[in-house]
């Protein structure tokens, strides 16, 4: 077995005291900022990304994805004690946490979230292990117009899948292409959209729009939800944790369901959100009392929290393979790699074997940690949610600030900031979805390079994306995704008997 | 009027509770403007989409090649939302944002407009100190000494977090110059 040498000596990487430390920390930071409102996975890891800019890329993707791990744990808490979900991931989690804590079950439903939160990622953790270096050694036949067909293929599913209008989806997309666009054309030279400001040479970087559109806009979101945090404490001690344990074995179809669902949503770019909620929706279809949903089921805290932590876990693997962010914050972590010069793709599983094993060990390591850290701190937490949020709310604009500022050193981009900030609030109560945005803003110079290097092979002919069995599988495959609701409401059509 | 949430919930009570809330915008309106701004953002992508070439060179197709069909479309998804937000032009009479709503949205989105402008000349540090003394002041009705103290805090902790921990240069203005920073 190639892959378990491989492992362990990427836990050889992983396991050193520094690197340990960063785990600490970075699970720390990541609880904190997913228990506060406003800054969440993606731009919690983008306004922390410049922190790391000084470390060696090992240290600084373990620290990252630790933050990432701690902001899906900490979700958990805000939704659980005091009814708000502090992530969007973890809104499914309130319909039946909030309520467990009222009846008195807040350390119960606390330790059932964190340890569903434990297994979504561990099984996900489990595939990255071994469908990873496959998928990576198959991505090495690919050529400019295999990968043009899996980015369509992203994207394709990104309109076919998503719950909001159709129309909506396809503007928020365009608009990270072209925002992606602006600047010097890498072929050419030439420049696009720049108008003659120097400013807009560089063209628009991602991280900034991900701290404006999630980090202020969701700032301005709350502020018009009027927060009154009135929350239940907990204190959990190793005898609830361990008789919830024993009572969660009871539930390993739910947590074998809710994995599948994670794992898929996180590969395709569903993301953990519609994970959290498609997972949440079987459990209580499966389920033999459905009634008892929204009331306090234990299993209605399982399984949104073990799919949302696989998806948002497995969100890593394309990534990590094809290059191809499953979420946004995956899409933010890929910033950092190509900011330490690591091309991620196929060839990373060649050329930085020791970073990507690295790695993928400490996903092992840091969910490990994860869970003993959120069990012993929760009482730190629920008090510093008790903060009040005139002092949080300045705090949060200060952090995103810096974030911004951080990137390039540049004070346009804390001005462009405040305009994403706004854009991302009228987005989210105009139902425009964020996540295409910041996928297309991101993959949009990789997109249009293998586009145009497809045209220049072809000679400018589409019949390149149908030339050889795999692009074709490929396209269709997207296509289909593209059409799938019209594919659908098809078939309904056709099984259902007609009206006499 | 926008004394913030907090004012209200200090308090105990929450005097807009079981009232209707007023309704400031309605929905149709943002959602036309909205529109209305991404096509023009589409129209701008296609002319310099069209200025720069968006045909064949020899070397390959040209740099407007890609953006020009994006921005066509941007174009139609964007005019496909104008038009239908017009049709149902009577429907959309529901609440975009309400009195009190717009009132919180705007207690936080004029002052970090304001410090944004602030960081440029004050640098980031003076700004913060002023932006988070203003809210605790205003909308946590906190007394000086708190006040004066957490907004010095947190930047102080900042700076020590940024710049001497992991070594990330933040904008300083006069003052951080003044005591020789």
């Amino acid at each position: 077995m190639d892959e378990i040498s491989n492992l362990l000596g990427g836990f050889a990487v992983a396991l050193t005291l520094p690197n340990i430390g960063f785990m600490l920390i970075g699970i720390t930071l990541g609880v904190l900022i997913g228990v506060l409102p406003g800054l969440g996975g993606a731009n919690g890891v983008a306004i922390l990304l410049p922190l790391t800019f000084s470390m060696n890329p090992t240290s600084a993707i373990i620290m990252l994805s630790c933050i990432y791990w701690g902001a899906l744990f900490g979700g958990a808490i805000t939704s659980i004690l005091f009814n708000i979900p502090g992530e969007p991931w973890s809104v499914a989690t309130t319909f039946d946490g909030y309520p467990m804590a009222q009846q008195g079950r807040a350390a119960q439903a606390l330790a059932a979230a964190f340890t569903s939160s434990f297994v979504g990622a561990l099984f996900a953790v489990l595939l990255i292990t071994f469908t990873a270096p496959l998928l990576a050694r198959f991505a090495l036949k690919f050529g400019p117009a295999e990968f043009f067909a899996v980015q369509l293929l992203t994207f394709c599913s990104f309109i076919g899948m998503s719950k909001e209008p159709v129309p909506k989806v396809l503007c928020s997309m365009m608009i990270g292409f072209a925002l992606a666009a602006v600047g010097m054309d890498t072929v050419t030279g030439q420049l696009r959209m720049t108008f003659g400001f120097p400013a807009l040479l560089k063209g628009f970087d991602f991280l900034i729009a991900v701290i404006g559109l999630f980090g202020i806009g969701e700032i301005l979101l709350t502020m018009e939800e009027g927060l009154a945090f009135k929350g239940k404490s907990a204190k959990i001690n190793f005898r609830v944790v361990w008789q919830t344990w024993v009572e969660l074995v009871r539930y390993w179809k739910t947590f074998l369901r809710s994995v599948a669902v994670g794992c898929w949503m996180g590969i395709t770019p569903g993301g953990a959100t519609p994970a959290s909620f498609m997972s949440y929706g079987m459990a209580q279809r499966m389920s033999k009392n459905p009634a008892t949903f929204g009331k306090g089921n234990i299993e209605g805290v399982i399984a949104p929290e073990t799919a949302a932590h696989a998806a948002g876990t497995s969100a890593l693997l394309p990534m990590l393979t094809l290059g191809i962010p499953g979420s946004p914050t995956a899409a933010v972590l890929l910033g950092g790699l190509l900011i330490w010069g690591l091309q991620p793709g196929p060839m990373l599983f060649v050329e930085h074997k020791e970073f990507v094993w690295g790695l993928i060990a400490s996903m092992y390591l840091g969910n490990i940690v994860g869970l003993l850290v959120v069990l012993t701190t929760v009482p730190f937490w629920a008090a510093m949610l008790r903060i009040p949020f005139s002092v949080i709310a300045p705090v949060i604009v200060v952090i995103c600030a810096i974030g911004a500022y951080t990137v390039h050193s540049a004070m346009f981009d804390v001005v462009m900031m405040m305009v994403f900030g706004v854009a991302g609030y009228l987005f989210k109560k105009l139902r425009y979805p964020l996540a295409p945005l910041v996928l297309a803003l991101v993959l949009g110079d990789m997109a249009e390079a293998s586009f145009r290097q497809s045209m220049l092979m072809s000679q400018g002919s589409f019949s390149i994306f149908w030339a050889n069995p795999l692009v074709t599988g490929i396209t269709v495959l997207a296509l289909g995704l593209l059409f799938w609701p019209l594919i659908n409401s098809g078939f309904r059509r056709m099984s259902r008997p007609r009206p006499a | 009027m926008s004394d913030g949430p907090e004012a209200a919930a200090t308090s105990g009570s929450d005097p807009a509770e079981g009232a209707p809330a007023a309704v400031a915008i309605t929905e149709r309106w943002p959602e036309l403007a909205v529109a209305g701004f991404l096509m023009l953002l589409a129209v701008i992508d296609i002319v310099d989409s069209v200025r720069v070439g968006t045909g064949w060179a020899d070397d390959g197709p040209k740099a407007g090649y890609f953006p020009f069909y994006i921005g066509l479309i941007l174009l139609g998804a964007s005019g496909w939302i104008f038009v239908r937000t017009l049709m149902r032009w009577r429907q959309l009479a529901g609440s975009f944002v309400s009195r009190e709503e717009l009132g919180g949205v705007w207690a936080v989105l004029w002052p970090s407009a304001v410090y944004a402008a602030l960081m440029t000349v004050l640098g980031l540090y003076v700004a913060s100190m002023l932006l988070i003394g203003y809210f605790m002041r205003r909308h946590g009705r906190y007394g000086w000494a708190v006040s004066v103290v957490v907004s010095i805090g947190v930047p102080v902790v900042f700076y020590l977090v940024f710049e001497r921990w992991f070594l990330v240069p933040l904008p300083k203005g006069p003052l951080e110059a003044a005591i020789g920073l």
